[in-house]
């Protein structure tokens, strides 16, 4: 099964004893609130399902000092699994990496009737939560650790842009984004190994790679392992994208293309593939790309095809990709390419 | 179904990129010129392009027509439109 992202937290009876519409003076259940921290330091990021008043309960959750835990919390009157889905589009994440804590069998199972990938679990079992293996990272990142506060970042970007009328490349300008390019070190190689097991989307093959593996590729003069941080006026997203080139003497192969799905928004997918374009082009040598094809890949499929980049090879789902190099591309002029290469 | 939509599928495009692309809002361009003209757009702005192209036309495109030839130009478009609502027997 799939690493969790995402815990999502029923309130009355699940997060806190009573019910709050009741009048009840709810208290957190006992281990909680060490709970709640924990699975936030190791980067599983929360919500709220509730049937609440919003305002009462969003009141409540602050006077605990829970709220900031708590990314867009749904507190409505509507089914659960709307607001499952909810959350599950703000975030940008697959249903099969949430997990849904009620106390109500009726919740549980009306959400795991709508989303069938979404692991239910009754909130008796919560003290459990923490020893799960899904919710237990071997290693936590310094970009998982900060994983909430990116998301946060996130949230104020997408209410700015929502006060925005226009084109959204002119909001993205306004954005002053520096990406920066480097060849990974020995501190990257865990996030690395992170992003290969967490993106989906922007994911050239969907194959994950160890950090002994990679450790050995970073090592190997015969492979150029690129990692990228995208950083903004709010802040820094981390490292969200990396690259895999094997190297001939007559040819490179992009092994491995993957940008973090937090950055599909912002028009950045298509920037390392221009660096390793121009690399190419500049090192003289033929260009090709590995592609496995799956049900969540469509934009990467999509990134390779429109930048000239076509089948040579196909076999089932894997394709290998040539580009001709015939067209230089050129940087979007919203975003500043920095590279120590 | 499809054909109950819009009919004018070169204007509703040209209208779509020239709202959703700041290089189109003020100049003239034509049906025919290529519109990817350094041969590279974003893959932000070229997916919800395929997206607003599937959505308003109720056409699914297939992996292999998605290529920098049938998104080139605002008829390169319609002329993929075209074709897969031929397919799907409108």
């Amino acid at each position: 099964m799939k690493m969790a992202k995402c815990v999502v937290w029923d309130l009355d009876d699940t997060l806190w004893r009573g019910t709050l519409s009741a009048g009840d003076d709810v208290v957190p259940r006992d281990g909680i609130v060490d709970l709640v921290r924990t699975l936030d330091s190791r980067g599983i990021l929360q919500s709220v399902a509730s049937k609440n008043n919003h305002d009462d309960a969003l009141r409540r959750l602050t006077e605990l000092g829970l709220a900031e835990y708590f990314l867009y919390p749904q507190v409505n009157w509507n089914s659960k699994s709307s607001s499952v889905t909810e959350i599950q589009k703000r975030l940008n994440i697959g249903f099969d990496t949430i997990m849904f804590v009620d106390d109500q069998p009726f919740e549980r199972d009306e959400v795991s009737f709508v989303h069938p990938d979404v692991e239910t679990v009754d909130a008796a079992d919560h003290l459990t939560l923490a020893t799960l293996p899904r919710l237990s990272p071997a290693v936590v990142t310094e970009d998982a650790a900060r994983r909430r506060e990116m998301y946060l970042q996130d949230q104020a970007r997408g209410d700015a842009e929502l006060g925005y009328q226009g084109p959204q490349e002119e909001f993205l300008r306004g954005l002053d984004m520096v990406f920066t390019i480097a060849r990974a070190a020995d501190g990257d190689l865990p996030r690395l190994e992170e992003l290969t097991e967490r993106t989906n989307q922007l994911n050239s093959t969907g194959i994950q790679y160890s950090y002994d593996h990679l450790e050995r590729l970073s090592r190997d003069p015969g492979h150029d392992l690129w990692v990228c941080e995208l950083t903004d006026r709010y802040g820094s997203y981390g490292k969200i994208g990396m690259a895999l080139v094997e190297k001939h003497a007559d040819r490179w192969v992009i092994n491995l293309l993957l940008m973090s799905c937090r950055t599909v928004s912002k028009g950045v997918g298509t920037v390392l593939l221009s660096f390793l374009l121009r690399r190419a082009a500049d090192e003289g040598t033929r260009l090709f790309a590995r592609f496995r094809r799956t049900d969540r890949n469509r934009q990467m499929l999509l990134t390779y095809q429109l930048a000239n980049f076509r089948v040579v090879e196909q076999d089932g789902s894997d394709y290998l990709y040539e580009n001709d190099l015939s067209v230089r591309p050129e940087f979007p002029d919203y975003i500043q390419v920095d590279s120590d290469a | 179904m499809a054909n109950t939509g819009v009919t004018d599928v070169p204007a509703s495009i040209r209208g779509y990129l020239r709202a959703n692309m700041t290089a189109f809002a003020d100049v003239e361009f034509s049906d025919e010129d290529n519109i990817f003209e350094q041969g590279f757009v974003s893959s932000m702005f070229a997916m919800q392009l395929l997206h607003y192209i599937e959505s308003t036309f109720d056409v699914e495109v297939p992996d292999d027509g998605i290529t920098l030839k049938n998104f080139s130009s605002v008829s390169r478009m319609a002329d993929l439109v075209a074709r897969l609502r031929t397919a799907t027997g409108d």
